[in-house]
């Protein structure tokens, strides 16, 4: 039973040839899927016309970050601050303390990694109203090791006061972007840049910052995603349903501060529950899930889907994302299997 | 007399690296040829600094990279890996059949540098991490009484992360004459030209307190006399700030528009090919 959203296309990857450079890709998007171009961009500029304190900040990476139509839409509130991620950071918070609300860009990893501790004590810390944009997380580029932001989640979870978000599509992109625009306080959101395909129907899904999304009911398995391994969890589920088995789908886009009442519940209401991310296993969504039904007491049998506890290398995203199990496929074999299993 | 043999063994000299030049810049079309996209620019761009160091400055075992007396090279931007991979084939360290591999599944020539693959000192792509390791790497050369040398490239754009100032300053504090920091100023970074004004790159560095020199990075005669003259040893670290055309030898790269990561959809690469032949400098 599908709830809420109409559904406009499933996020699929197909395999490529093997041995195909995809490292230099800008978007994952299947041919024939929808997509909206830039939607963080889009939003940005639409926010910025309705708010005039909202600036743009990136550090040497705008042009692939889709922040540059804010540049051009506002040229004088538009800084790139060259690549200098903690001085971004420093700047940003600095701005805030003057009644701006900086939008930051770069990559997860040059966020996270490089600018750490001027995001936990000059923007988390002082609760600064300052909005760090990250693009490629987890397993988005096949640049390698140094670019793929497979920890970020877990990193930015951990720190007090901090908003962390994990979009799956080019709509909830563009929403989430007006809400963190709303909203007074840091966040660290993922970015999908380029063509972005568009999962959740943009006319009827509301993005909710306190709210998980419960996009399919079921009862035999609860499926708990988040970024982009919701569209593929999307697709799972239809595999999973015409084999006969029925699962709730909790789409989580924010994984701090988390929706502990909607996942609480549906872990009262079924035994098996997968989590399924972008993201190494540990720390991240699955890790916090575990939490939550050890403090609940509800005892499910938790699988946890994502990037294994190890870096990463170079090579074709298909490749990549087969390797290391971030794919349709891999989520309706493990609910199989685990369902199958004696417990 | 003496001074007509020097002269003319100069001249071959670099007759001789102008050649190896010629071969990094062939290796770096035959990686880039069918990509679609790459960092060619930078590649061709860095290709003399790249020739001079393996080919007449630096000690090595083709044989055994780990070698211990060897002299280090450190690519600090992980990105310009397609010159390092030319270089390492162009060595004998890693052969030519892997190529065309650059990027591929499962492949050693990385986007970026690794260091898994032979001949790679240290692992790049976050930028402004090569000054700090080389500078450990200096320390520690002579702490461990070894007359090894290190040399290290670092770009334009990557001056702009304060972690490069904090190792420059300790790499003088240390009075480190066993290191050779080489500024590879092309002018781009990845949103085009400089977008943080840098300059006087220079003199930023004879401030920090390193023996500095500004060259084209693109001429080979003074590439090597630049190189000879970072051997004295003056109880401080020597910078090489090297202006370089991204592109270089390759006349229709060097026309395109300079781009950080460049749309090459539209290069002819038999016309590449024939290009660099034809150039001579
Ligand atoms: C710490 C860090 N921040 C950002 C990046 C993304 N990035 C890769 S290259 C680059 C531009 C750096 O300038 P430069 O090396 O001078 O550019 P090029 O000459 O290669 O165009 C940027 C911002 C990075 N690799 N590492």
């Amino acid at each position: 039973m599908w709830i809420g959203i109409k559904l406009v296309a499933n996020w699929s990857c197909k395999m490529t040839k093997l041995g195909q450079t995809v490292a230099m890709g800008v978007s994952e998007a299947v041919q024939s899927q929808p997509v909206i171009t830039a939607p963080f961009g889009k939003a940005l500029v639409e926010a910025g016309a309705r708010n005039p304190k909202i600036l743009g900040l990136t550090a040497d990476l705008g042009k692939y970050t889709d922040i540059f139509p804010f540049k051009e839409a506002f040229p004088d509130r538009f800084f790139n601050i060259g690549m200098a991620e903690q001085n971004m950071v420093g700047i940003a918070a600095g701005l805030a303390r003057t009644g701006f609300v900086p939008f930051c860009t770069t990559y997860c990893v040059f966020a996270t990694r490089r600018a750490y501790d001027f995001i936990a004590i000059g923007c988390a810390l002082s609760r600064s109203n300052v909005k760090i944009i990250a693009g490629l997380p987890g397993l988005t580029t096949g640049y390698g090791a140094t670019h793929q932001g497979i920890e970020d989640l877990a990193l930015m979870r951990s720190i007090p006061n901090l908003t962390v978000i994990d979009p799956c599509d080019a709509t909830e992109t563009m929403q989430a972007v007006h809400a963190i625009a709303e909203f007074d306080g840091p966040v660290y959101m993922r970015l999908l840049r380029g063509q972005v395909p568009v999962v959740l129907d943009l006319a009827t899904y509301r993005f909710s910052l306190e709210r998980a999304q419960r996009l399919r009911e079921g009862t035999d398995v609860g499926i708990i995603s988040t970024g982009l391994m919701t569209g593929r969890a999307l697709e799972a589920v239809q595999t999973l349903s015409a084999l006969g088995i029925e699962a709730t789908l909790l789409h989580v886009p924010v994984i701090k501060p988390l929706d502990v009442a909607t996942i609480a519940e549906l872990a009262a209401t079924v035994d098996l529950l997968v989590t399924a991310e972008n993201h190494v296993v540990t720390g991240g969504l699955g890790s916090a899930v575990a939490d939550l039904i050890v403090a609940c007491q509800t005892k499910n049998k938790l699988i946890k889907i994502g990037i294994p506890d190890h870096f990463v290398e170079c090579g074709s995203l298909p490749y990549l994302h087969t390797k290391y199990g971030l794919t349709a496929e891999n989520i309706v074999s493990t609910v199989l299997s685990a369902l199958h299993q004696p417990s | 007399m003496e001074e007509t043999q020097r002269k003319e063994r100069r001249a071959a000299d670099i007759q001789r690296l102008r050649q190896r030049s010629k071969n990094l810049r062939q290796h770096i079309l035959t990686m880039a040829s069918g990509k679609g996209q790459g960092y060619i620019g930078q590649g061709l761009g860095i290709a003399d600094i790249l020739a001079a160091l393996y080919f007449y400055e630096m000690k090595y075992d083709p044989l055994n990279p780990r070698w211990e007396k060897r002299d280090r090279f450190v690519l600090s931007t992980g990105h310009y890996s397609i010159a390092l991979w030319a270089a390492l084939v162009e060595a004998g360290i890693l052969p030519a059949s892997e190529l065309p591999q650059y990027g591929a599944d499962q492949c050693r020539l990385e986007m970026s540098t690794i260091d898994t693959t032979p001949g790679v000192e240290m692992t790049g792509g976050s930028l402004g991490h090569g000054l700090g390791q080389a500078v450990g790497m200096a320390l520690g050369l002579r702490l461990a009484g070894e007359s090894s040398r290190v040399f290290v490239e670092l770009s334009d754009g990557e001056l702009q992360e304060g972690s490069v100032w904090e190792a420059a300053m300790s790499g003088s504090h240390f009075q480190l004459d066993n290191l050779v920091a080489i500024i590879d100023c092309n002018g781009i970074q990845a949103d085009g030209p400089m977008v943080m004004n840098i300059e006087p790159v220079a003199d930023k560095w004879r401030a920090f307190g390193w023996e500095t020199t500004e060259i084209d990075g693109n001429d080979m005669t003074q590439i090597v006399a630049v190189l000879e003259a970072a051997r004295q040893p003056l109880n401080r670290p020597k910078a090489i700030v090297a202006r370089t055309l991204p592109g270089k030898g390759v006349a229709s790269i060097e026309n395109c528009e300079k781009a950080h990561f460049l749309n090459t959809t539209h290069v002819d690469w038999n016309q590449a090919r024939r290009e660099l032949e034809l150039q001579n400098d």
